[in-house]
């Protein structure tokens, strides 16, 4: 007859055997099990991960593949590649460098795309929909289980456009350096450009912004205000939170916006004034 | 029958005992002062340190005009001496904190001062910028041990960035501005020591008992010994790496 002593002692045997048995990807499934009560909050709106796997299923596993690293069927054509959703680490945040994002962040990055990648907008889906699917991308990491997102930046209102503003921005552009990398008239092509890599040793280009193209994280002049003071994370975009203030940071922006193609009154005032490109020979400035 | 019963009780005694054993480990007396030092030797010719070409930015190749700057993946000594590695009580389960200082990872003329930075696990380190040219500092921890990677610019003036890791890993620190700058922050948990240019080193703070020291080299990897500290003495663990 067994006794009580034999049949624990079964358990435990049991499974000290059986644990090595299971596959990598049968354990992660079984953690991904127990995250399925993950929520996002969207607005009024609360997104459910159970209620969006066959969305998921449709539109998201061909690159970003059923466990969410970032290894679907389309992984070898595609560059950028798949965010890799496990690791909890995303290039567009309202939040400082080194946090996790908000729900709205991820939102707007499903809602917006990806410029020059193969991650289209997905407008076409309904709130809900999206909302679904920020929870299920945060299911895949166990960082949203452990931490809660960073406290987003502060954006001031936006400042009047004047020439002074642009010429301070083209000051701040210099003592940052901001030239090491997207060159000194904006066209990637500074001293650094050519041998950046992005977290994963992958080649990577600074951001052009003389041929037209949209900033990846969004193109109005808060999003471009929030792109350098938060830092793509994951990429060689450093944060410049501590290096300029939020008045500074407005003047950086219309700066900007005067080397962008696109119309629009900074670029009219720049031309103006005859603005010239700074001098990447010229004594640094301090902070 | 009967005999596969034993043996399932025999592997399950193993396996409470196993754990038994992990958790009466935890108690260490935190009281006491010993230390353990040594040094640590590299056998055989030393590997050649590639001089880097600072080309790129003017203001690092000025700085490195008489005194080209190296890799410094292997830095060892006339005698042999190993630099720049990082000894680390690896069985260590006392929880005090180890030291209450802010050491400072220093980026100048365009390398990593100190190249190796030990840290205890939550302690507080400076990252600090000497240089007249912009650095972004960007550590590249794995999130999975509970570090997050961080990126922030450092431009010339900035105020030292503040900061700790969660978690021990050994943590490969990047410019991307300048891809030749390349520093670790060795985050272990407990008394730690890094070597001097001889090689020699101090991991002051242990407590009397048997102990595990381990080694850890960039390139050349991880040794372990195991040291016996009495109370008022020194331990003493001295370490070789072959060349490969």
């Amino acid at each position: 007859m067994r006794t009580r002593m034999q049949s624990w002692s079964l358990v435990v045997a049991a499974s000290v055997f059986a644990l090595p048995m299971l596959s990598w990807g049968q354990l992660t499934q079984y953690d991904l099990e127990t995250r399925m009560g993950t929520e996002s909050h969207v607005g009024n709106v609360t997104g459910h991960a159970k209620d969006a796997k066959t969305g998921y299923r449709r539109y998201c596993v061909g690159c970003h593949g059923p466990l969410g690293d970032g290894n679907g069927e389309n992984f070898p054509w595609v560059d950028p590649k798949p965010r890799d959703f496990q690791l909890g680490i995303f290039k567009c945040r309202s939040t400082p460098t080194g946090t996790l994002p908000t729900d709205q962040d991820l939102f707007d990055t499903i809602g917006r795309g990806l410029d020059r990648s193969n991650m289209p907008q997905w407008n076409a889906l309904s709130v809900q929909e999206r909302a679904d699917l920020v929870a299920w991308v945060k299911h895949f990491s166990p960082r949203f289980a452990s931490d809660k997102p960073g406290t987003p930046i502060q954006i001031p209102p936006e400042p009047e456009v004047t020439a002074d503003r642009i010429k301070a921005g083209r000051d701040v552009f210099a003592r940052v350096q901001c030239w090491k990398c997207h060159g000194v008239l904006g066209q990637a092509n500074g001293p650094s450009a050519s041998t950046l890599q992005d977290d994963l040793g992958r080649p990577i280009a600074a951001f052009n912004f003389t041929d037209g193209s949209r900033p990846k994280c969004g193109s109005t002049d808060q999003d471009i205000f929030r792109i350098f003071m938060t830092g793509l994370d994951g990429t060689p975009m450093p944060s410049f939170a501590d290096n300029i203030k939020p008045d500074e940071a407005w003047d950086l922006v219309f700066y900007l916006r005067a080397l962008m193609p696109q119309k629009s009154k900074e670029r009219d005032m720049a031309k103006q004034l005859g603005l010239k490109p700074v001098d990447m020979n010229a004594p640094a400035a301090q902070q | 029958m009967r005999n596969r019963y034993n043996f399932a009780a025999v592997l399950s005694a193993v396996v409470l005992i196993c754990c038994g054993a992990l958790i009466l480990g935890q108690k260490v007396n935190a009281a006491g002062e010993g230390k353990i030092s040594g040094t640590v030797k590299f056998d055989g010719t030393a590997p050649h340190m590639k001089v880097i070409d600072m080309a790129k930015d003017p203001y690092c190749s000025k700085a490195h005009a008489n005194d080209p700057g190296h890799l410094e993946t292997y830095v060892v000594g006339a005698n042999g001496g190993m630099a720049n590695v990082v000894l680390y009580i690896s069985d260590w389960t006392g929880s005090a904190p180890a030291s209450t200082t802010v050491p400072v990872f220093d980026q100048k003329n365009c390398m990593y001062t100190p190249h190796v930075l030990a840290l205890d696990t939550g302690q507080t380190f400076k990252v600090t910028t000497s240089d007249q040219t912009a650095h972004n500092i960007h550590p590249n921890p794995n999130p999975m041990t509970g570090n997050i990677p961080w990126n922030q610019s450092q431009p010339p003036g900035a105020p030292p960035v503040e900061k700790s890791w969660k978690a021990p890993e050994f943590i490969e620190v990047k410019c991307n501005i300048h891809p030749w700058m390349h520093g670790w922050h060795a985050v272990v948990k407990g008394p730690y020591a890094t070597t001097d240019s001889s090689g020699n080193y101090t991991i002051n703070n242990v407590p009397p008992g048997n102990h595990t020291v381990t080694a850890w080299q960039e390139a050349a990897g991880t040794q372990t010994q195991k040291v016996t500290v009495a109370a008022g003495t020194a331990g003493t663990a001295n370490f070789t790496f072959k060349a490969k």
